[in-house]
């Protein structure tokens, strides 16, 4: 009997790969390793409409399919290095388990302050997590959100809707600017403050204050926030560290070609190494050949069928590999956030905009809207605030490559 | 057939499962999800799509 193909990270991207193998037709022993405890569930709802409600399992789960119900899941289980060579992963209770294929789905863990512990510091990544930060938003709470991208905003706006006092601490000029662009952000932050929410931008926390627990929020201009609840949500790091002893192309997640197999260092392309969701840095062709790590919803559920196709080919050995390998893989890039009574939705790479190429397209700033994000005169991106029908004929533009 | 089910208590009307299984799913010029709560066996597939897209997984096949 030959080794198990083994998926490390049980989470969105692990099982949308596994599915994705079975569909490719490869019937032998597949392995599922994932440090959390649960089976994957969907993370988007842990900081928007499940943190506002009850926070379970069963609310966010993915529904288990037929095709991977034989599939040998070792959940709480953390894989701690592999041997690519000799082809075996070691797991933290020190078995060793031989691999036919790895795949890599070991995505982020949130970045924290460096300050030392206290209760009431909270991250939202796991289920977990936001089991535990859901018990702390009661009415009246002072929370401090450390971090004004998505999920902070998002935190910021569920937390308020359940009647805490919200300030949101961030070194940037405003809210969201780095994906969006001052236009929306400026507006998201004008919507935020219509709600109730303070901003401290341009700030950063410098100390944290309290007994038993947080008490002060200490910013570095001396600004003191009374806080019950600290959430940080500064960013991510990857979860690479299992990998440091290999010689694939670390820098920045994993590096990987438009197949999703593994790059070494030295430019090798693997055939029995795959990597897929937030950690996969890889070229999409509908925009250029520059690798790039994509952390949108679309992405690990789009590389994991990729990857799944793709190594299902090369485990059949029916000669279909180099062609399935060669066909053109560039996902749509796919987002949305919902805070407050603001639903946006956007296509493409806002982030590839010139930083005069910024414009409204469609409706009023204030209300409904549509922005372009234009490099040059192509358009690579659209974000909408509601106008959800008008939103998708340009999904067609961006993915044609037009102005 | 297959059988289709959308949690509207759920959906956002995001139109995601529009690209996936344009056959089944439709937004209206309300921005209101529309759909076939029965399709033909050879959606299926788009529809398992459809699924999978689905930011507020409210999309169920009823087997
Ligand atoms: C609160 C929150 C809200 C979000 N909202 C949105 C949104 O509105 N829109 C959007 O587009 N995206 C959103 N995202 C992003 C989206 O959820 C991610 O892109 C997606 O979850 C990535 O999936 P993944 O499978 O690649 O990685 P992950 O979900 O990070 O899964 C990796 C898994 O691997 C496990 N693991 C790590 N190291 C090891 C190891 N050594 N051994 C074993 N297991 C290991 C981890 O514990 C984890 O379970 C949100 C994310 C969060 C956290
Ligand atoms: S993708 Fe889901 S949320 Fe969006 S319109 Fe379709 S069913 Fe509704």
């Amino acid at each position: 009997m030959s080794a198990p193909v083994v998926i490390v990270g049980a989470a969105m991207g692990g099982l949308r790969t596994a599915e994705a193998l079975r569909r490719a037709g490869y019937a032998g022993a597949l392995t599922v390793i994932g440090d959390e405890v649960h089976a994957p569930y969907n993370r988007p709802p842990l900081s928007k409409d499940v943190l506002s409600t009850v926070v379970s399992h069963e609310a966010v789960a993915f529904p288990a399919r037929a095709a991977t119900a034989d599939v040998d899941w070792m959940l709480g289980t953390r894989v701690t290095s592999v041997d690519l060579d000799a082809h075996t992963i070691v797991t933290d209770d020190g078995t060793v388990l031989p691999w036919r294929a790895l795949v890599i789905a070991t995505g982020l863990r949130p970045r924290r302050l460096q300050l030392p512990p206290i209760a009431g510091r909270h991250s939202v990544r796991t289920l977990d997590d936001a089991m535990a930060l859901r018990g702390e938003l009661v009415p009246g709470a002072r929370v401090v959100l450390a971090g004004s991208g998505f999920i902070g905003c998002e935190v910021a706006a569920t937390a308020r809707k359940l009647g805490c006092e919200v300030t949101v601490v961030s070194p940037s000029v405003e809210p969201i600017v780095r994906p969006l662009g001052r236009l929306l952000a400026t507006e998201l932050r004008r919507r935020h403050e219509a709600h109730g929410v303070s901003f401290r931008l341009g700030r950063t926390i410098a100390q944290l204050d309290g007994g038993n627990r947080l008490d002060e929020v200490v910013l570095d201009d001396g600004e003191i926030l009374p806080a019950d609840v600290l959430v940080e949500a500064i960013g991510s790091d990857c979860n690479t560290g299992w990998l440091a002893s290999t010689d694939l192309d670390l820098r920045d997640g994993v590096l990987a070609d438009p197949a999703m197999r593994a790059i070494s260092i030295d430019g090798r392309v693997r055939d029995d190494v795959y990597v897929v969701g937030d950690i996969a840095r890889f070229p999409n062709l509908m925009f250029d050949d520059v690798p790039r790590r994509v952390e949108h919803w679309n992405i690990p559920t789009d590389t994991g069928k990729r990857a799944g196709s793709v190594l299902g080919a090369w485990l059949a050995d029916d000669g279909t590999y180099a062609e399935v390998a060669a066909q053109r893989f560039t996902p749509m890039p796919a987002f949305w956030s919902n805070q407050f009574e603001v639903s946006l939705q956007a296509y493409g790479l806002p982030g590839l905009a010139d930083p005069d190429g910024i414009r409204i397209l469609a409706g009023d700033i204030a209300a409904e809207v549509i922005v372009g994000y234009f490099r040059g005169e192509r358009l690579v991106a659209v974000v909408g605030l509601g106008l959800k029908a008008a939103l998708l004929p340009y999904r067609e533009q961006i993915a044609a490559g037009v102005g | 057939m297959i059988k289709i089910q959308v949690d509207m208590a759920l959906c956002q009307h995001y139109g995601q499962c529009v690209f996936e299984a344009p056959n089944v799913f439709h937004l209206n010029d309300d921005d209101k999800l529309e759909y076939l709560a029965e399709a033909d066996d050879s959606e299926r597939d788009n529809v398992e799509a459809a699924v999978d897209v689905c930011p507020m997984q409210a999309i169920r096949i009823v087997e």
